[in-house]
């Protein structure tokens, strides 16, 4: 017994320790396949890339997609067990933790040599880099931006070629499609996942760096969300909740399926990610906005996904190679902006496929102007749900105004951790 | 013995066991061998593992270092785990009592055959065919307010106005959880009290009867004593699986509204895979299983049959 308790314990500690100085490159003859994860949240764009590569390259992909929730654990205990896929992509905000965290392989010399390296998507490469080495590629951006149905707005008597150019606005105009058509339940002015710390930081935030305020601290570690750029934004949406212009499920909304009742025709107007533009209604006229202040300004939340090649893999070439195709003019024109997805590169903005959509143009443009908070512990802080983030804003929106000098000081002690 | 081996020319000796093979305790641990491999290699090797992690700064690549006794020393200052304790408590409280009497009364609804138990036999005891994340999954559905089909029969048969928030405060999320558990587990636990119950000879029943004894004597005076044991094993079953509530609130509630429903199997869950904080996380599984043990040799002593 004592023997196969050692054993056991030896198998545990060679996957440990094999885990931990992985990355050699195994000679290969012939085409290689290697695994590549990603989550749900993107995966569509990452299966267009795939099918893509995989019919045009010997070397091929297989795709494994993780229901977004569980990604992140999935990452971990893959990690733990050295069972990292040899490409995994990864919401970029939990980026600068992988790093540190040792998962992703120093790319940066094969960074260097490529030609469009300067115009890779800027705020998803400095989450990727540490130090000045870099270890990731932007793979998806997802920009926050407002959706509006024209519609309703029609039918509500409002300009249906005119969005919302300030957060007031965006509540006015919202209150508007509630009172004249939110009679029968059906249809309400504006929606939000009250309870899911990842769509307030997606969705609210914008609205603070528009008006020139700030949610944390340039290093990520102190958090600034008490302060009256944040509030004024939680006072707004609080306002649109107690007068019931918001969905009724508002506050119980865990994320899931929070972008899932505009494309039903419901909702008047509501902040959304641009991901969701190619999938909606082809029927369904939807204008689209930039996320403003309360009193103006414009900005969005810079989301999505970077890709990197794992610290353990044995094909690093071969996924280096997968990886560089995703971001070629070929892979950026034919597979993603002719699905109307954000590009990865600033220098293709002006694209044939995108000048046919001014919708497209104004979200390719906003990838400059937006922002991608950096913060090592920004996973367990604000996308976790029993994190600090999510107490604080739903006390603002629902609850008790008065603890949130207490929760923001809770915010900065787990940035902190 | 020792004489038919020292007999000569008996074929016998020949074909004789060595002496280490005679030894009754040599025996019996080759015959235990095979499972008490699987034994170490599958619950001793991981729970040395877990303990020697719980006493390391243990990152997901890389190696170990020990900070023994940190990660012990830091629960106190774990304010989630803390609430979580108390959480847990509550719920293995009220689940295990509406559970053993749900379980009873369905036991004893079913206990005597004529003609038909057998569907209701089969029929309670079906949900526990479910996996439990997917029950879990299922009632998260069912009684969403968006997409579930509870609300809108609730309003159409006139018993609700507008939809429940189901899951929207701490107490109905709490309240919507049990009821999940009871639908799943009732059946089985129902199963378990039934081979108690037929195990009691109907020659007891018959004599207390002859007695005079009424329904409600023969069940207190009867039944009871003699299915204690089986509900021992049931409540021990209830109180551990409780203990470690996991897939009910990840799935369900998600630990939510405002982190209401948060049990301790999460916190480990959350410290290990969100927090990539491994030596914590085994910190506080060696906390909750050395409480476990203690819980269960408790309830052991006190469930004993009476000498």
């Amino acid at each position: 017994m004592r023997r196969s308790l050692a054993g056991a314990a030896m198998t545990v500690m060679l996957a440990l320790t094999s885990a931990a100085c992985g990355g050699a490159e195994e000679p290969v003859d012939g085409p290689v396949t290697i695994s590549m994860w990603t989550r749900a949240a993107t995966q569509a764009q990452s299966e267009r890339l795939v099918k893509a590569y995989n019919s045009t390259h010997s070397n091929q992909v297989k795709l494994t997609v993780i229901p977004t929730d569980n990604y992140q654990p999935r990452i971990a205990a893959a990690a733990g067990a050295g069972q990292l896929p040899d490409v995994f992509a990864s919401d970029v905000i939990f980026v600068p933790n992988y790093t540190s965290q040792g998962l992703f392989l120093d790319i940066t010399d094969r960074i260097a040599a490529l030609p469009y390296k300067d115009a890779l998507a800027p705020s998803h490469m400095s989450l990727g880099t540490v130090d000045g080495r870099r270890y990731t590629l932007p793979h998806t951006l997802d920009l926050s931006v407002w959706f509006w149905n024209k519609d309703l707005y029609a039918k509500a008597g409002l300009d249906p070629e005119k969005g919302p150019a300030t957060l007031k606005e965006f509540a006015e105009q919202a209150t508007a499609v509630q009172e004249k058509l939110g009679g029968d339940g059906t249809v309400h002015g504006t929606f939000f996942g009250g309870n899911c710390g990842g769509c307030y930081v997606f969705t609210f935030w914008p609205s603070v760096w528009a008006a020139g305020g700030q949610v944390m601290d340039a290093g990520g570690t102190t958090s600034l969300n008490d302060r009256p750029a944040m509030t004024e934004v939680f006072e707004i949406y609080r306002d649109l909740y107690e007068k019931k212009v918001t969905g009724p499920t508002a506050k119980e909304e865990q994320g899931p399926t929070w972008t899932g009742f505009f494309p039903r025709g419901g909702i008047g107007v509501m902040p959304m990610p641009s991901t969701t533009l190619g999938q909606m209604p082809a029927d369904m006229e939807i204008g689209v906005a930039p996320i403003a202040g309360p009193d103006g300004g414009e900005s969005t939340f810079v989301g999505g996904d970077s890709v990197g090649v794992s610290s353990t893999t044995k094909h690093a070439d071969a996924a280096w190679e997968f990886l560089a195709w995703t971001v070629s003019d070929e892979a950026q024109i034919e597979v993603m902006a002719k699905n109307k997805d954000v590009l990865a590169r600033t220098d293709l903005a002006g694209n044939k496929y995108s000048a046919e959509d001014p919708r497209v143009v104004l979200i390719n443009s906003l990838v400059a102007k937006g922002r991608t908070p950096y913060a090592l512990r920004f996973g367990q802080t604000f996308n976790d749900p029993q994190g600090p983030w999510l107490r604080l804003a739903r006390e603002a929106v629902f609850g008790d105004v008065s603890r949130l000098p207490q929760l923001n000081a809770e915010i900065t002690k787990s940035l902190q951790q | 013995m020792t004489l038919l081996l020292t007999r000569p020319g008996d074929r016998r000796t020949s074909a004789a066991p060595p002496a280490w093979w005679r030894g009754r305790s040599a025996q019996g641990w080759l015959y235990a061998a095979p499972a008490a491999a699987v034994v170490g290699a599958l619950f001793l090797a991981p729970l040395v593992l877990v303990a020697w992690m719980s006493l390391n700064r243990w990152p997901l690549l890389g190696p170990a270092a020990l900070n023994a006794p940190g990660n012990y020393l830091k629960i106190s200052d774990n304010p989630l785990f803390l609430d979580s304790v108390l959480f847990t408590l509550k719920y293995t409280a009220i689940t295990t009592v509406l559970l053993s009497g749900l379980a009873l009364g369905l036991a004893l609804l079913v206990q005597e055959r004529r003609p038909g138990v057998g569907f209701f036999r089969t029929a309670f005891f079906l949900p526990g065919a479910v996996g439990f994340a997917a029950a879990a999954l299922l009632f998260y559905g069912m009684l969403n307010n968006d997409f579930g089909p509870v609300d809108p029969i609730l309003q159409a048969l006139g018993i609700t106005d507008e939809p429940v928030k189901w899951t929207g405060t701490p107490d109905m999320a709490l309240f919507s959880t049990i009821a999940l558990v009871l639908w799943r587990f009732a059946g089985f636990n129902m199963l378990i009290l039934l081979t108690g119950l037929q195990a009691i000879p109907v020659e007891v029943y018959e004599a207390a009867r002859s007695d005079g004894a009424n329904r409600w004597q023969i069940f207190t005076k009867i039944t009871l004593p003699l299915l204690r044991p089986t509900i021992a094993l049931m409540l021990i079953l209830s109180v551990t699986g409780s203990l470690l509530a996991f897939d009910q609130f990840f799935i369900f509630t998600n630990g939510g509204p405002d982190n209401s429903t948060v049990s301790m199997v999460m916190v480990i869950y959350r410290d290990a895979f969100f927090r990539f904080d491994l030596g914590g996380a085994a910190a506080l599984s060696v906390v909750l299983l050395v409480a476990l043990v203690a819980l269960n040799a408790l309830q052991m002593r006190v469930l004993r049959r009476p000498e």
